[in-house]
C-alpha cells in the first residue's frame, strides 16, 4: 500500500454484542477522494462497521482515526457528522413533516449549536445553495411540499441532496441499489463516481452487478474482518471469497 | 431591527386572532367585574375572575407541555412538578408578606413553623421576602431542576416511554418529599392564608382583576416566545428530532442539547404559570405534584391539538371549563368523562379539536378512524392467518 | 369548743368502730404470726428486720400481701384492736382496706391508726423476700414474673431463694430464666467465686439478647480482669449476633416488600416487557382483583360462613378470570389500535384507569372495604429474634409461585412460544399461521389476570379502596424499568432489590424519605443504564 495520509483509518477494531463478535480485528484505509465498495454476506459486519465510523456504536477496542488526528470512537454521531462524515441509510429517512426546502435548510453546512441556530436567519448565499441543490435533485417544483408527500424515489433523491448539502468529506452509503431498476442502478453508480474525487465514498452493497458498474477497489468483509481487498476481478478470484459466497 | 422582524415572523393569522381574543379577555373581564354594577346581567362575579385567571395559568402550563411534546416529542408526565415549584416559590413570598398578621402573630416565622416549634427560618426561606427574588426563583428553581434532570436523561438517551416514566417518578418523589413537615414547606397543608401581594389585598376585586390581566399578559408573552422558538431554525431542528431523532444526529445536531434547551425553557414557563396560579387560587400544596395532575395536562394538549400552541390553550380552557361545570353538576360523572376523553382523543382525534376545526386530517380522518374502529371491533372478526 | 367537738366526734367514731364486727379475713388467726406482728410496731429496726425475715418463712396466704404493703409503706395498725390494714390517706382521714381481699373496711381519723415505718434497708430486704416468695408460687405465670423481676433487679440478697427455687422448678422455660437471673446476679457480685462468675458470663453470653448484652457491658468494667475480659468478649459476641439478626429482620421486611412489588409489577412486565405496551390501568386491574376478593368474601359471609378460610382460594382463580377478561376487553377495545404508538397507549390506558376507578367508586362506594384474613393468614411466629407474620410469608410464597408459573408458561408451553414469536416478529409469526390478534389479546389478558392475582394478595395487607391501584403504579413501573423490560427475571431482581434497599434505608431516613431516595436512585440509574439491570443487548434492542 502506498504511503498516503488516510482520510479514515480503522485500526484493529473489535466490537461484540452478547459475546458475538460483530467486528473482529477490522482494519481499513480510505484515502481522500477514494470511492470504495464494501461487500460481504449477511452478518459480515457491514452495518456495524458504519455504525462505528459514524459514532453510533462504540467499539470494545481499536481506533478509528479521522485524518490521522481525531479518534472517532471517542465521539458521537453529531461530532462525527460535524467533522465531515455523512451517512445515507438504506431506507430513505427525511423529515416528513418539514417541507422539502426546510429539509435541505437543516442539512446545509452551518453552525449546529443551539443558540446560533435559534437566532439563525437564512442568508442569501445559503438560499442560493438550497436553490441549486433543489435543481440538482429535480425537486424545484416541490420545494414547499411536505417531504411526506414525496414518492419513494423522490425521497431517495432528497436524502442524497441533504447529504450533499452537508458537504461531507466522507459519505457512507448503505445499499443504494436496493429496490432499484437496472437503469436507476446504472444512474446511481454514475452519480457516486461523480461525487467521489471531491469526497471519499464508502458504498456497502450486496448487488454484484452494481459493484462491477462502480469499478473500484473492493473490500470483502467476512465475520467482522477484511477477507480480501483489491479489484473486483482480483477478489472474486480469491478462493476464500468464493468459499464464503458459494460454500456451505 | 432584527427583533421586530422575528416577532413579525412569529405572528401569523391564527396567532393574531388568538392574541386579539386574549387582549379582549384582558379588557372585558376586569370591566365586567369592576365597572358593571353587581345587579346587572352583564356583571361578572369576582369568583369567576379568579376562576378564569386559573384557567389562563393552566393554559400557560399546557403551552409549556405542547412546546416539548408537540414540537420535540418529549412526553413529560412530570410537568406538574415545575408548575408546583413555581407556585411554591411565589407561595413562600406570599407567606413572608403575611408578616405578623398570622394566627400566631410571629413577625418572622410563618404559622406552620411556629406550630412545629421551629425557632428560626430555614436557610432556603431567606430572600423570599423580596418579590423580585421570588419571581426569579419561580423561574430558576424549575429551570435548574429541569436542566439537571434533562442533562442526565438526554445525555444517556433516555427516550420515549422510559423518559415519560422517570418524569413521573420525579414528580412522585417530589410529592412525597413535600408532604413531609420536615421539608419546611408546610407539609400536607402547603402554603395558604395569604394576605396580599406587593401591598395589594388579595381578597379585593381590583387585585384579582389585576392578576387576571397580568396572567393574560404572561400567556400572551409565553405564546409569542414559543411561537418564535418553533418558528426559528432551532424550532425546525426540534421537529426534526421529534420525527427522526437518529437522522438529526447524523446531520450533526447535538440532539441532547436541543432537548435540554427546550425542556428547560418549558419548565421555566411552567414555573411562571405556577407563580401566577398561587395568588389567584390562594393555596399551593403537595397535591399539585401528584402524577395524575401532570398526566391531565397532557390530555389538555391532546384535546386541543398538539404541536399547534394555540391548541394547547384551547384544550386547557375546554377541559377545565368542562371540569368546573361537571364537578358542579354531576361530580360522579367527571372522572368517567375525563377518562373517556383520554380514550376518544387518542383513538379518534390525533389532531385534537383544532384538527377537527381545520377539517384537514381532522374530522374526516376521525370519522374514518371511528368507522374502521367499529368495523374491526364488531362486524369483521376473522382469523388473521394467511 | 371546737376541740371538744372534734374529740367528741373521735370518741363516737371509736365507739362505732368497736361495735362493728371484725372482718374475718382481715388478719390471719395463725398464732405463729402474732409475736412477729407485734415486733413490727416498734422503733427498733433490727428487731423489725428479724420479724420480717421470720414472717417470710411462714406458710400463710397473708404473708405476701402483708409484706408488699409494708414495703410500700402503706401498712397501718388500728389502735383500737391492734389489727393491721393497708390504708390510704383521704384528707385528714384514713381509709382502711383488708390486706388480702382489698375491700374497704372503714374510714378512721389519723389519730386512730399508727403507720408502720420502714427504712431503706428494710425495703430492699422486703423486695428480695417478696421476689423469692413468689418464685415458688403455684401459678407458673407468677413464678415467671418473679423470675423476671429478680433478673431486672439483680439483688444479691435474693440469691439463696433463687437457688432453691431453681432446684424446685420443673418448668424448663422458667428455670432457664431463673438461671439467667442467677447468672446476672453472680456476674455483678464481687463476693462470689471467680469461677462461678465466669460461668455466669458464659450463661449470659449463651442467652444473648439486648439485656444480657447490657449486663455484660456493665461487667466489662469489672475490677477482676478475667471477668472484665470475658464479659467484654461476651458483650461483643452478642452485639454481633444482634446486628446479624437486625440485618436479617431488614432482609425479611425487604423480601416482604419485594414480594408485594413483584406481584404488582409482574403483570406489567408482561404487558410492557413482552408486548411493549404501557398499561397505565395496571394498578386499577390490581384494584379490581382486590374487589373481586371482597365480593367473594361478602357472598361467603352471607351464605356460607364455614367456607371463609377458603375464600382466598376461591377468589384467586375468579380474580384471574374476571380481571383477565377485563384485560382482553381493554386490548380488543382500545390498545390494539395503538400498537407502535406507545405514548398514545399510555394516555388511553390512563383514561381507562380513571373510568375503572370511578366505576368502582360508584358501585362500591369511596370508602375502604373490609377484607378479612383467613385463619391461616393471621398471627405469626418467632424465628430467633425475627418476627414473621403468616400473611407476609404467604404473600412471599404466592409471589414466587406466580413468578415460577409465568416463567414456565412463557418458556415451556406452545402458548408461550406463540407469544414470544408474535413479540419478536409479528409479520413472520402471522405468516407461520400464528393468529397475532388472538395472541395479543391473550398476552394482555394474561398480564391483566396476574394483576388480578396480585389484587387478591394485596387485599390482605392493604386498604381495599378505589385508590388502591394508584399507590402501586409508579412503584411497579420502577421495578420493570429498573429490572429491564422484556425480562421476567429482571422484574424479580428489580422487585427484591428495590424492596430490600427501601427497608435498609428506612431506619436512617424514615419511610417517606427512603422511598424518595429509592426513586431518585432509579432516576439516576436509568440514566446510566437506560435498559435496566438485564438489558436485551445487540442489534434487536436498537430498533
Amino acid at each position: 500500500m502506498k504511503e498516503t495520509r488516510a482520510l479514515l483509518y480503522l485500526d484493529d477494531v473489535t466490537v461484540s454484542f452478547d459475546g458475538f463478535k460483530a467486528i473482529n480485528g477490522l482494519s481499513l484505509f480510505v484515502e481522500p477522494g477514494e470511492l470504495r465498495a464494501v461487500i460481504g454476506p449477511n452478518g459480515a459486519g457491514k452495518t456495524t462497521m458504519m455504525d462505528i465510523i459514524t459514532g453510533k456504536t462504540r467499539p470494545d477496542s481499536g481506533k478509528v482515526l479521522w485524518k490521522g488526528e481525531h479518534d472517532l470512537t471517542k465521539l458521537d454521531e453529531a461530532d462525527a457528522a460535524r467533522l465531515g462524515v455523512g451517512r445515507k441509510f438504506q431506507k430513505p429517512t427525511v423529515f416528513e413533516t418539514h417541507t422539502v426546502e426546510d429539509n435541505l435548510l437543516l442539512a446545509l453546512k452551518a453552525d449546529r449549536r443551539v443558540i446560533p441556530t435559534l437566532f439563525a436567519r437564512t442568508r442569501k448565499d445559503e438560499q442560493a445553495r438550497i436553490d441549486a441543490m433543489l435543481a440538482l435533485i429535480r425537486l424545484e417544483a416541490r420545494r414547499a411540499d411536505l417531504a411526506a408527500d414525496l414518492s419513494h424515489g423522490q425521497k431517495q433523491w432528497l436524502e442524497i441532496g441533504m447529504l450533499l448539502a452537508q458537504e461531507p468529506e466522507l459519505l457512507l452509503v448503505d445499499e443504494p441499489a436496493a429496490g432499484m431498476t437496472d437503469d436507476e442502478t446504472m444512474e446511481t453508480a454514475k452519480l457516486l463516481r461523480d461525487i467521489a474525487g471531491e469526497r471519499s465514498v464508502i458504498v456497502v452493497e450486496h448487488d454484484m452487478a452494481f459493484v462491477r458498474e462502480l469499478d473500484v477497489k473492493v473490500s470483502v468483509l467476512h465475520e467482522g474482518s477484511v477477507l480480501a481487498e483489491g479489484s473486483l476481478d482480483h477478489v472474486s478470484a480469491d478462493p476464500r471469497v468464493i468459499e464464503v459466497y458459494l460454500g456451505r | 431591527m432584527a427583533d421586530t422582524s422575528l416577532i413579525r415572523r412569529a405572528v401569523t393569522a391564527r396567532s393574531q386572532l388568538f392574541l386579539i381574543l386574549l387582549v379582549l379577555a384582558a379588557i372585558l373581564v376586569p370591566v365586567l367585574n369592576l365597572a358593571v354594577p353587581a345587579g346587572s346581567f352583564f356583571h361578572l362575579p369576582s369568583y369567576a375572575v379568579s376562576l378564569f385567571g386559573k384557567y389562563l395559568c393552566y393554559a400557560l402550563l399546557a403551552l409549556s407541555v405542547d412546546l416539548i411534546w408537540g414540537y420535540c416529542g418529549i412526553l413529560s408526565l412530570g410537568h406538574g412538578a415545575f408548575f408546583a415549584l413555581g407556585g411554591y416559590a411565589m407561595g413562600m413570598h406570599l407567606m413572608r408578606e403575611i408578616g405578623s398578621r398570622g394566627v400566631y402573630g410571629d413577625p418572622l416565622l410563618p404559622d406552620f413553623m411556629v406550630f412545629l416549634n421551629w425557632q428560626e427560618l430555614p436557610w432556603f426561606w431567606h430572600g423570599f421576602g423580596s418579590f423580585p427574588f421570588a419571581v426569579l426563583m419561580a423561574l430558576l428553581v424549575p429551570g435548574v431542576l429541569a436542566f439537571i434532570f434533562g442533562w442526565f436523561a438526554f445525555r444517556s438517551r433516555v427516550t420515549g416511554v422510559y423518559l415519560s416514566i422517570i418524569t413521573q417518578a420525579m414528580t412522585y418523589a417530589l410529592m412525597l418529599a413535600f408532604f413531609r413537615n420536615e421539608m419546611g414547606f408546610g407539609g400536607n397543608n402547603g402554603l395558604t392564608d395569604f394576605k396580599d401581594v406587593l401591598g395589594f389585598n388579595l381578597q379585593s376585586d381590583a387585585t384579582r382583576a389585576g392578576l387576571f390581566v397580568v396572567t393574560a399578559a404572561a400567556l400572551a408573552g409565553g405564546y409569542l416566545l414559543c411561537r418564535w422558538v418553533v418558528g426559528s431554525k432551532a424550532g425546525k431542528v426540534l421537529v426534526a428530532v421529534r420525527d427522526a431523532e437518529s437522522r438529526t444526529r447524523f446531520l450533526g445536531y447535538k440532539v441532547e442539547h436541543y432537548k435540554l434547551f427546550v425542556f428547560t425553557l418549558s419548565a421555566m414557563l411552567a414555573g411562571i404559570a405556577g407563580a401566577l396560579y398561587t395568588p389567584q387560587v390562594g393555596i399551593i400544596n403537595p397535591s399539585e405534584f401528584s402524577p395524575a395532575n401532570s398526566i391531565e395536562i397532557v390530555v389538555w394538549v391532546a384535546v386541543g391539538g398538539r404541536g399547534t400552541l394555540v391548541g394547547a390553550v384551547i384544550g386547557a380552557l375546554i377541559v377545565n371549563g368542562a371540569k368546573t361545570l361537571f364537578t358542579g353538576w354531576f361530580p360522579e360523572i367527571w372522572l368517567f368523562a375525563l377518562g373517556a376523553l383520554f380514550v376518544v382523543v387518542t383513538l379518534f382525534m390525533p389532531q385534537g379539536v383544532l384538527g377537527l376545526a381545520r377539517g384537514q386530517g381532522g374530522l374526516a380522518e376521525g370519522a374514518k378512524r371511528a368507522l374502521a374502529f367499529l368495523e374491526q371491533a364488531g362486524i369483521k372478526r376473522k382469523g388473521t392467518g394467511s | 369548743m371546737r376541740t371538744a367537738f372534734l374529740s367528741l366526734a373521735a370518741m363516737m367514731l371509736l365507739f362505732l368502730a368497736a361495735l362493728s364486727p371484725l372482718p374475718a379475713a382481715a388478719q390471719s388467726d395463725n398464732p405463729a404470726l402474732a409475736p412477729h406482728l407485734a415486733a413490727l410496731d416498734s422503733r427498733d429496726f433490727a428487731a423489725k428486720g428479724r420479724a420480717v425475715e421470720a414472717i417470710a418463712q411462714l406458710d400463710d396466704p397473708v404473708v405476701v400481701p402483708l409484706l408488699r404493703t409494708l414495703g410500700a409503706g402503706d401498712l397501718y395498725r388500728r389502735k383500737s384492736d391492734g389489727l393491721f390494714f393497708r390504708a390510704e390517706r383521704d384528707g385528714r382521714d384514713y381509709k382502711l382496706f383488708d390486706l388480702q381481699s382489698g375491700d374497704l373496711v372503714e374510714t378512721l381519723s389519723g389519730s386512730a391508726v399508727t403507720r408502720i415505718i420502714v427504712n431503706n434497708s428494710m425495703r430492699g430486704q422486703i423486695d428480695a423476700l417478696l421476689g423469692s416468695l413468689t418464685l415458688r408460687a403455684d401459678d407458673p405465670a407468677q413464678r415467671l414474673a418473679a423470675a423476671r423481676t429478680i433478673f431486672e433487679e439483680r439483688d444479691p440478697a435474693t440469691l439463696p431463694a433463687l437457688e432453691s427455687a431453681i432446684a424446685a422448678e420443673d418448668d424448663d422455660d422458667i428455670r432457664a430464666l431463673m438461671e439467667t437471673a442467677r447468672a446476672a446476679i453472680l456476674v455483678a457480685d464481687d463476693g462470689a467465686l471467680t469461677e462461678s462468675r465466669l460461668e455466669a458470663v458464659s450463661v449470659l453470653r449463651a442467652m444473648g439478647g439486648r439485656e444480657a448484652m447490657v449486663i455484660l457491658k456493665g461487667a466489662s468494667g469489672d475490677e477482676a480482669p478475667a471477668i472484665a475480659e470475658a464479659a467484654a468478649e461476651g458483650a461483643a459476641a452478642i452485639e454481633q449476633t444482634m446486628q446479624l439478626w437486625g440485618l436479617g429482620q431488614n432482609v425479611w421486611y425487604g423480601l416482604s416488600l419485594g414480594s408485594v412489588l413483584l406481584l404488582a409489577a409482574i403483570g406489567l412486565a408482561i404487558t410492557f416487557g413482552v408486548m411493549g405496551v404501557i398499561n397505565m390501568a395496571h394498578g386499577e386491574l390490581v384494584m379490581l382483583g382486590a374487589y373481586t376478593t371482597f365480593a367473594v368474601q361478602e357472598v361467603i359471609r352471607n351464605s356460607a360462613p364455614w367456607l371463609f378460610d377458603y375464600s382466598l382460594l376461591i377468589a384467586a382463580p375468579l380474580a384471574f378470570a374476571v380481571v383477565g377478561l377485563a384485560g382482553v376487553a381493554i386490548e380488543r377495545g382500545v390498545v390494539r389500535f395503538l400498537y407502535g404508538r406507545p405514548l398514545e397507549t399510555l394516555l388511553a390506558t390512563w383514561g381507562i384507569s380513571l373510568i375503572l376507578q370511578q366505576a368502582v367508586r360508584s358501585i362500591f362506594g369511596p370508602t375502604n372495604k373490609e377484607v378479612g384474613n383467613p385463619s391461616w393468614m393471621t398471627g405469626g411466629f418467632e424465628l430467633g429474634y425475627l418476627t414473621i407474620t403468616y400473611n407476609r410469608l404467604w404473600i412471599l410464597v404466592f409471589a414466587l409461585a406466580v413468578f415460577a408459573g409465568l416463567l414456565a408458561l412463557l418458556k415451556k408451553t406452545p402458548a408461550g412460544l406463540q407469544m414470544r414469536a408474535v413479540t419478536q416478529n409479528r409479520a413472520m409469526a402471522s405468516d407461520l399461521g400464528v393468529k397475532s390478534g388472538f395472541v395479543d389479546a391473550m398476552t394482555f389478558g394474561l398480564g391483566a389476570g396476574v394483576a388480578g392475582l396480585a389484587g387478591v394478595a394485596l387485599s390482605q395487607i392493604d386498604n381495599v379502596s378505589p385508590n388502591l391501584g394508584q399507590g402501586y403504579i409508579v412503584d411497579s413501573f420502577m421495578v420493570v424499568v429498573f429490572g429491564g423490560a422484556g425480562n421476567l427475571w429482571g422484574a424479580l431482581a428489580g422487585a427484591f432489590t428495590l424492596g430490600i434497599a427501601n427497608k435498609f434505608l428506612e431506619p436512617f431516613s424514615g419511610a417517606v424519605l427512603a422511598k424518595v431516595l429509592v426513586l431518585v436512585f432509579i432516576i439516576i440509574f436509568i440514566q446510566k443504564r437506560p435498559r435496566g439491570l438485564f438489558p436485551v443487548k445487540g442489534r434487536a434492542a436498537e430498533n
